[in-house]
């Protein structure tokens, strides 16, 4: 019995040290999973934990269909900046559940992410983003911003995001918000 | 560039007037009119011959023109060399065979006594490719342009506006004009080496006394004979695809006597809305240019519903109200970006305000949102981030100026020009948020500010308007009405004259 007792003290302990170097490793950030992450620059992507989540912003149309609102929703937790900013933008343009409204055009994935030094994020969406986008100034600003603040509004390291479609710059998605360069986040188009 | 010109050059002295007057030829003889060959060392002439209702040039005229060498082979082909490079003609055959490579001609080569003719396309078909300098034939004009010439095809338009008259010049490709006043005519001076242009530019002149004809005066020069009631005119280059317009509005005198005869056709109007302010008449401002831009077109429809209206059918109805109102009341000159269902780049759009020096810069778009329920008018102007108005504020560069010395000029990036703009663009849109206020329902938030790529680049006060939802039930089916059109158009009027009284030069308010 003791012999046994031993045993399972020893694993105990073994399992105990293995998850303070484990978290001695992943830093600050990772002993706090429920908070926005705030990284200082972009790092090696890395599995995350399953099942690991954070709270984020995210963007929606609000009911009166000239702002947005916002709603906070558990995000996959991403090992990185650039590897939160894909699973946020993931989380934002996936279908919405109702009474929730989408401003991101439906059919629309994300194609890669990229995230400068300075801060300046590059999201690049399919090309639904721009095909199957409903025109109207109101639509396409609630489009672009939505992005826009989803990735500002939860990554203090990332201050302004540029879209791309299909991997390249466009100049609009609807003829309207210019996207030639990247848009800072700007709270005035949520309530 | 010309070097096998030379007995080109021999009569260029003789050869001052470039104009092309082939059609003032044709009327006098029963024969074609001949080639006119332009290029930098002047015009020759080179005789057409007509065999079968085409038309045919020797080639002993071209020998001579391009040094050519033309020799009639033991079997009856005719070779043409020109450097070592060989076109071979069959009689009987509409072919010419250019280093093995097989071209097709209009007819085949004719004989006649002991000189060969060839129809004239011989020369951009087959000679074309081996001559070394550019050949450019213009066949209705009978014209042959040798080398990098700059000869733009002229047209000339008179429309009656009214009282008014405008006098249109499409130089294609673009080619801008300089108009000035001289005693009684205008003279248009064309930034080209020669003008293609027919011997008579306006074949019916309009008889409403503002002028009396068109003519062609010399290479790139056209003057306008003034009429009696002509009072003063207005002229501005606009660039059109691949066309310079060159716009000459004229203003006439004030008479009691009503114009004698009808005005020439003009450009469908549309009805001006009902219960217009009185007519404004001409003021001292000078304010002078509107610019309306009707959003979308051609391909890009903007909005649409399924079954119903699109965004770039009334964007373009309303911009044709909105500009029949204000030529028809105020006096005031329009531009619209388009003018018919096409496609027109965002930088073109601007263009037209900028190169124009437009006054006012009015885009006009109807809305769309997720929300069925979202309703109304509002009205953007440009929204520029710190960074960008700090990079337009700091483009001073010095220059070089004549006589030794230096001084700086401001340079503002085209992406940016709106910057400079943005308080009085802020005064005509609450002008214009005040007009719409009593005709139309307005959105929650009726003024705002965005990044809209169409407004950053225009160099003067800029706004767009967005009149309604389509997606809005209600709205979708008010909006196609004349009702609702004549409504925005009253506001958008009542506006513009509300801006019009206030505006300074300076820009100020």
């Amino acid at each position: 019995m003791a012999r046994r007792a031993a045993i399972a003290g020893t694993i105990t302990a073994i399992l105990f040290l293995a998850v303070l170097v484990f978290l001695a490793k992943r830093g600050p950030a990772s002993a706090r999973p429920s908070t926005p992450v705030a990284a200082t620059g972009a790092s090696p992507a890395a599995p995350p934990l399953p099942g690991r989540k954070i709270k984020a912003r995210l963007f929606y149309v609000a009911d009166d269909g000239g702002r947005l609102t916002s709603v906070e929703r558990d995000v996959a937790y991403g090992e990185g900046v650039e590897a939160q900013a894909r699973e946020i933008i993931a989380a934002q343009i996936a279908q919405a559940a109702e009474p929730l409204v989408s401003a991101i055009p439906r059919g629309t994935t994300l194609r890669a992410v990229f995230i400068t030094k300075s801060g300046d994020a590059y999201v690049d969406l399919s090309r639904e983003a721009k095909n199957a986008h409903p025109g109207g100034t109101i639509n396409e600003l609630l489009t672009v911003y939505t992005i826009v603040n989803a990735l500002t509004a939860n990554l203090p390291a990332v201050t302004a995001v540029q879209l791309l479609v299909d991997g390249k710059e466009v100049d609009t998605l609807a003829g309207h918000v210019d996207l030639r360069r990247p848009l800072a986040k700007n709270l005035t188009w949520v309530q | 560039m010309n070097a096998g010109l030379h007995p080109v050059s021999r009569v260029a002295a003789t050869a001052a007037l470039l104009i092309v007057v082939a059609a003032a030829l044709s009327s006098q003889t029963a024969q074609p009119p001949a080639l006119s060959l332009l290029s930098r060392e002047g015009r020759r002439a080179v005789p057409l011959a007509l065999v079968n209702d085409q038309e045919f040039v020797a080639l002993d005229d071209l020998a001579g023109a391009f040094q050519l060498t033309v020799r009639e082979e033991s079997l009856g082909a005719v070779t043409v060399s020109y450097k070592g490079k060989t076109i071979v003609l069959t009689p009987d055959q509409a072919l010419a065979s250019v280093g093995g490579r097989l071209v097709s001609l209009p007819a085949p080569p004719s004989r006649n006594g002991r000189r060969w003719l060839v129809p004239v396309e011989f020369i951009s078909r087959a000679l074309s490719l081996v001559y070394d300098t550019k050949l450019e034939l213009r066949k209705p004009s009978h014209l042959l342009i040798v080398g990098d010439m700059r000869v733009p095809r002229v047209t000339v338009r008179y429309d009656a506006l009214g009282a008014a008259g405008r006098l249109t010049l499409d130089a294609t490709p673009r080619a801008p004009a300089t108009v000035t006043q001289e005693n009684e005519h205008l003279t248009i001076k064309f930034d080209a080496d020669a003008l293609d242009v027919p011997a008579v530019p306006l074949p019916s002149p309009p008889s409403t006394g503002l002028i009396l004809g068109v003519r062609n005066v010399d290479a790139t020069t056209m003057a306008v004979d003034l009429g009696p009631r002509f009072a003063g005119f207005r002229a501005a280059n606009q660039p059109v695809d691949a066309t310079m317009r060159l716009v000459i509005d004229l203003v006439a005198a004030q008479t009691d006597a009503p114009a004698t005869a009808p005005p020439s056709p003009a450009p469908p109007q549309p009805t001006p809305p009902p219960d217009l302010p009185p007519s404004f008449g001409q003021t001292a401002s000078a304010f002078r240019t509107i610019a309306i831009d009707p959003g979308h077109g051609g391909d890009d429809e903007g909005v649409k519903i399924p079954d119903g209206a699109k965004e770039k059918d009334l964007t373009l109805a309303i911009a044709r109200r909105f500009k029949g109102a204000i030529e028809a009341r105020l006096g005031l000159r329009v531009l619209l970006t388009r003018d018919d269902d096409r496609s027109v780049p965002v930088d073109e759009r601007t263009s037209v305000a900028n190169n124009n020096k437009a006054d006012l810069f009015v885009s006009l778009h109807v809305n769309g949102s997720m929300r069925p329920g979202t309703q109304g008018a509002s009205v953007y102007i440009a929204a520029f981030d710190r960074d960008a108005a700090q990079a337009a504020a700091n483009h001073g560069e010095r220059v070089p100026t004549f006589g030794g010395g230096s001084r700086e000029i401001e340079l503002v990036p085209w992406d940016l020009a709106q910057t400079r703009h943005l308080d009085q663009s802020s005064a005509f849109a609450d002008m214009l948020e005040a007009a719409l206020r009593g005709h139309v329902p307005l959105a929650a938030k009726p003024v705002d500010r965005a990044p809209l790529r169409v407004l950053e680049s225009a160099n003067m006060p800029a706004i767009l308007v967005e009149m309604g939802y389509l997606t809005n039930p209600e709205q979708a089916k008010t909006i196609p009405s004349d009702a609702f059109q004549n409504a925005v158009v009253q506001a958008l009027f009542e506006a513009v004259v509300k801006y019009r009284d206030t505006w300074s030069p300076g820009g100020t308010h």
